[in-house]
C-alpha cells in the first residue's frame, strides 16, 4: 500500500542529505526549531534545579533495565492481570499485524470513525492511512497533532508534533482547512479546535491511544498528557484500543514514580503534567462512564531482534521523552522532518535503523558529531553515542552482523583503503618509504577528496614529515647543546 | 505458533543469554523532610505556577468558599455527585443558592449533551495531594465519575490540608495504590493545557480552563 498521497510533501531517510540542506537553507524552519529547542533546554535544567539529578537517572536507568531483564515474564504478568481487569490483550509481531488486528476490533463494533490521543507507535506502523483504506476515518485529537495532520504532513518531534510550524502557519492551516476567521490569536485558535473536536469525541465509535508506561504488577495502562485529550479519547467513546510497544512495560507501580518525575521534567521542563491518567479495566457496570471495552495491543515491529543483543538492548530502554533531539546540534539544525523517520534526532538514529534497516537508514548514525549532548540528558541513561558508533560499525560490515542490512554501507575501495592504511601503520619500514614517497609526490595528489573537500582544502604531504622534522631537530640542538 | 508464543519465544530465547535485573534505590523519591507550613506551600507555590486556584478555607465553612466561587465565577450549573460527604455538605449548603445543581451519579450517556455543552462547573472531592508537584489524586466513582473533573469548563476541587504527601511516591506507598487501583485513577496538576502552538501556553483546550482547589484546614 503507498503511503503517498499526490501533491503532500514526503521525507525519506534515504534523501537525509538532500532534506538536510534544504532545511538548512530555509530560514523560517531554522528559528522555529532554534528558538524552540533554547526553551526547551533552560526548562529543562530548571526543572531539574532541586533534584540529586544523577541519583534519579540512575533510578530511572535501573528501573528501565530491571523491567528488560525480566520481559517475557513481565509481559505474561502484565497479560495475566490485564485479563484480570477486563483488558484484552492482543499481540502482534509487526507493525502490519497491529494495524489488521486494530482495523479488525474497530470492523467488529462497525466502527466509522475514530479518535487518537497521541501514539508514536501508530505513527510508526501508519495506522491512519491504514484505516482510511478501510473505510474507517482516524482523526488526531492532540492539538499539535490535529494541526499536522489537517496540514496532511507528519509529526517533526515526538513531544511537539507541530513544532515545525509558527503562529502564522498555524493560522493559516486553522483558516484554510476548518473555515474559522484568520487570527494570530493562539487562545481563540485553541478554543476553535476544542469546539471542533468535541463534537468529534462525541460521535467517536472507538478511541485509539498509546501507552507510556504499563504495569504489570496491576495491569494499569499509564497515559501522560497536557491537553485532556487523552483523558477524553479513553473516557468517551465506547471503545478504547492502546496499543504500546512491548518494551514499555514496568515491573511495578512504584517503577511508575521515577519515570514519570524524569519524563515531564526532561520532555518539557514540567514538573508534572496536567495529567497523569491510570486505568486499570473497562467500565464496571455501576460506572456512569468510561469505554465498554478496553483493549491493549503489545506490538513487536522489531523490538524482540533489538532485545537479542547485550549493547542494542539498551535502546529499549527509552521512555520517548524527546530530550536528546531537543539538546542535539544536529536536530537542532536540520529540524525533524530531514530525518524522514517517524523518530527523529538521536533516537531515531539508534532506533529506525532497526526498525527500516540499514540500506535505507545508513545516513543516520552518521547525521551526529558524536558530541555526547544526547547521552549527558538522557533521563534514563542510555549511551547514545556508543550507540550511534556501534551502528556506523554495523553499517560498513563492521559489527557483529545482526542489524538488518548490516554491511549495506561497505565499499569496496573504502575497505581497501582503511586495510592499506592498516598495514602501513603497523609496517614502520613499509610507512617510511610510502611516507617519503608521498612527500615527494604531493604536488601530485588529487586536490578534490569527494564531499570532504567542499568545505576543506585537501591535505597535501609534506616535503619532510614530522617525525624527519624533529629528528633533524634534536640532532641539531644536541649538537649545539655539545658545543 | 501465535504471535505472543512467536515473540515470547524469541525474547526467552535471547542470542547474548539470560540477563540479571538490577536492584533500584528508591531513597531518592522521598524523604524531603518537609514540615507542614513548607508542604503547604510548595503545594500551592507549584499548583499556582501552572494556573491553578487555591482558596483556603476553614473546614466548618468550606462551602461558604463554595458559594463565594460560584458568585464570583457567575457559575450557574453545578454538576456534582450526592453521596460523597462533599457533595452531600454542598448541596445542603447551595439549596437555596441561585445554581442548578446537576446530578453527575447518573449514567452519562443519559446526559451527555448536557454536561458537554451547558454545565459550567464540576465539583469533586479529591483523595489527597503532592507538595512537590502541585498536584491532585482523583479515583473517580459511580457518584463522582471520570468525565466531572474533565468536561465542564471550570473544575472545583475538596482537599484537606492534611491530606498532602511530600511526593507521589509517597503517595501510592501510604495509600497501598498497588494494592488495588480503581478503574481510573488521576493525578492532575492545574487546568488542561497546551503549547502546541508556537510553545505559546493555552489553557482549557480540551479539559477544563480552570481549576480552583478549595483548601480546607
Amino acid at each position: 500500500m503507498s503511503l503517498e498521497t499526490p501533491g503532500v510533501q514526503t521525507f525519506r531517510p534515504q534523501a537525509f542529505h538532500r532534506q538536510a540542506h534544504d532545511a538548512l537553507g530555509n530560514p523560517q524552519i531554522r528559528a522555529n526549531f532554534r528558538g524552540a529547542m533554547d526553551g526547551l533546554m533552560g526548562k529543562r535544567r530548571e526543572a531539574f534545579a532541586d533534584w540529586e539529578l544523577e541519583r534519579l537517572r540512575e533510578l530511572g536507568a535501573s528501573v528501565r533495565l530491571r523491567a528488560l531483564a525480566q520481559l517475557p515474564t513481565l509481559l505474561e504478568r502484565l497479560e495475566a492481570n490485564c485479563q484480570a481487569n477486563g483488558i484484552r490483550v492482543h499481540w502482534a509481531e509487526d507493525g502490519e499485524a497491529a494495524c489488521r488486528l486494530i482495523r479488525e476490533l474497530c470492523e467488529a463494533r462497525g466502527a466509522k470513525a475514530v479518535i487518537k490521543g497521541k501514539s508514536m507507535v501508530t505513527e510508526e506502523m501508519h495506522l491512519n492511512a491504514h484505516l482510511e483504506a478501510a473505510g474507517i476515518e482516524a482523526l488526531e485529537s492532540d492539538l499539535g497533532e490535529y494541526l499536522v495532520q489537517l496540514n496532511d504532513q507528519t509529526p517533526s518531534h515526538i513531544i511537539m508534533p507541530a513544532i515545525h510550524l509558527n503562529t502564522d502557519e498555524i493560522a493559516d492551516v486553522m483558516h484554510d482547512k476548518t473555515g474559522i476567521p484568520r487570527t494570530r490569536d493562539v487562545d481563540a485558535m485553541t478554543a476553535a479546535a476544542r469546539a471542533q473536536l468535541r463534537e468529534r469525541f462525541m460521535a467517536a465509535d472507538v478511541g485509539i491511544t498509546g501507552v507510556n508506561f504499563a504495569v504489570a504488577e496491576t495491569g494499569t495502562l499509564c497515559l501522560v498528557e497536557n491537553e485532556g485529550n487523552g483523558r477524553m479519547t479513553t473516557t468517551v467513546p465506547p471503545v478504547h484500543i492502546a496499543v504500546t510497544g512491548i518494551e514499555k512495560v514496568v515491573e511495578q507501580l512504584r517503577d511508575v514514580a521515577p519515570l514519570y518525575a524524569l519524563l515531564t521534567r526532561s520532555a518539557t521542563g514540567q514538573h508534572a503534567t496536567t495529567y497523569l491518567n491510570m486505568i486499570s479495566g473497562p467500565r464496571k457496570s455501576d460506572e456512569q462512564d468510561g469505554p465498554e471495552e478496553v483493549h491493549l495491543v503489545l506490538v513487536d515491529n522489531g523490538r524482540s531482534a533489538i532485545y537479542q543483543d547485550d549493547e542494542l538492548l539498551d535502546t529499549l530502554r527509552c521512555i520517548r521523552c524527546g530530550a536528546c533531539m531537543n539538546h542535539c546540534p544536529v536536530y537542532t539544525r536540520v529540524g525533524g522532518h530531514s530525518y524522514g523517520t517517524t523518530y527523529p534526532g538521536p533516537i531515531g538514529s539508534i532506533l529506525m535503523p532497526h526498525l527500516m534497516g540499514l540500506e535505507a537508514t545508513k545516513d543516520l548514525p552518521t547525521a551526529s558529531s558524536l558530541c555526547g549532548a544526547c547521552g549527558e540528558v538522557c533521563p534514563v541513561k542510555i549511551p547514545i553515542p556508543d550507540l550511534l558508533t556501534r551502528l556506523r560499525r554495523e553499517a560498513v560490515g563492521e559489527g557483529r552482523g545482526n542489524v538488518p542490512g548490516a554491511g549495506s554501507k561497505r565499499t569496496r575501495t573504502e575497505a581497501a583503503a582503511w586495510k592499506a592504511w592498516q598495514w602501513l601503520a603497523t609496517h614502520p619500514a613499509a610507512w617510511r618509504g610510502a611516507a617519503g614517497v608521498a612527500g615527494r609526490l604531493g604536488s601530485l595528489t588529487p586536490s578534490r577528496l569527494g564531499p570532504w573537500s567542499d568545505h576543506r582544502v585537501a591535505p597535501k604531504p609534506a616535503r619532510h614529515s614530522l617525525h624527519a622534522l624533529i629528528k633533524r631537530h634534536r640532532s641539531t640542538t644536541d649538537e649545539e647543546g655539545q658545543s | 505458533m501465535s504471535a505472543r508464543e512467536t515473540i515470547l519465544g524469541r525474547l526467552r530465547q535471547r542470542l547474548d543469554g539470560p540477563l540479571t535485573p538490577p536492584v533500584s534505590d528508591f531513597a531518592v523519591m522521598g524523604g524531603r523532610g518537609w514540615s507542614r507550613e513548607e508542604r503547604l506551600r510548595r503545594f500551592e507555590a507549584w499548583i499556582t505556577s501552572v494556573h491553578g486556584e487555591v482558596i483556603h478555607t476553614p473546614r466548618a465553612d468550606w462551602t461558604q468558599a463554595l458559594a463565594r466561587v460560584l458568585a464570583d465565577k457567575g457559575i450557574r450549573r453545578l454538576a456534582l455527585g450526592r453521596a460523597h460527604p462533599v457533595a452531600a455538605e454542598a448541596r445542603a449548603a447551595l439549596a437555596e443558592a441561585e445554581v442548578t445543581l446537576v446530578d453527575a451519579d447518573r449514567p452519562v450517556d443519559a446526559w451527555r449533551e448536557e454536561l458537554f455543552f451547558q454545565t459550567e462547573a464540576g465539583l469533586t472531592s479529591t483523595g489527597g495531594g503532592v507538595a512537590e508537584t502541585g498536584s491532585l489524586w482523583l479515583w473517580p466513582t459511580p457518584d463522582e465519575p471520570r468525565l466531572l473533573s474533565l468536561v465542564p469548563p471550570i473544575h472545583i476541587a475538596v482537599l484537606d490540608a492534611e491530606a498532602i504527601e511530600d511526593t507521589l511516591f509517597e503517595a501510592m506507598e501510604r495509600h497501598d495504590w498497588a494494592e488495588g487501583l480503581p478503574t481510573n485513577a488521576l493525578l492532575i496538576s492545574g487546568p488542561s493545557k497546551t503549547a502546541d502552538i508556537e510553545q505559546t501556553l493555552a489553557y482549557g483546550v480540551h479539559g477544563p480552563r480552570e481549576l480552583v482547589v478549595l483548601l480546607r484546614h
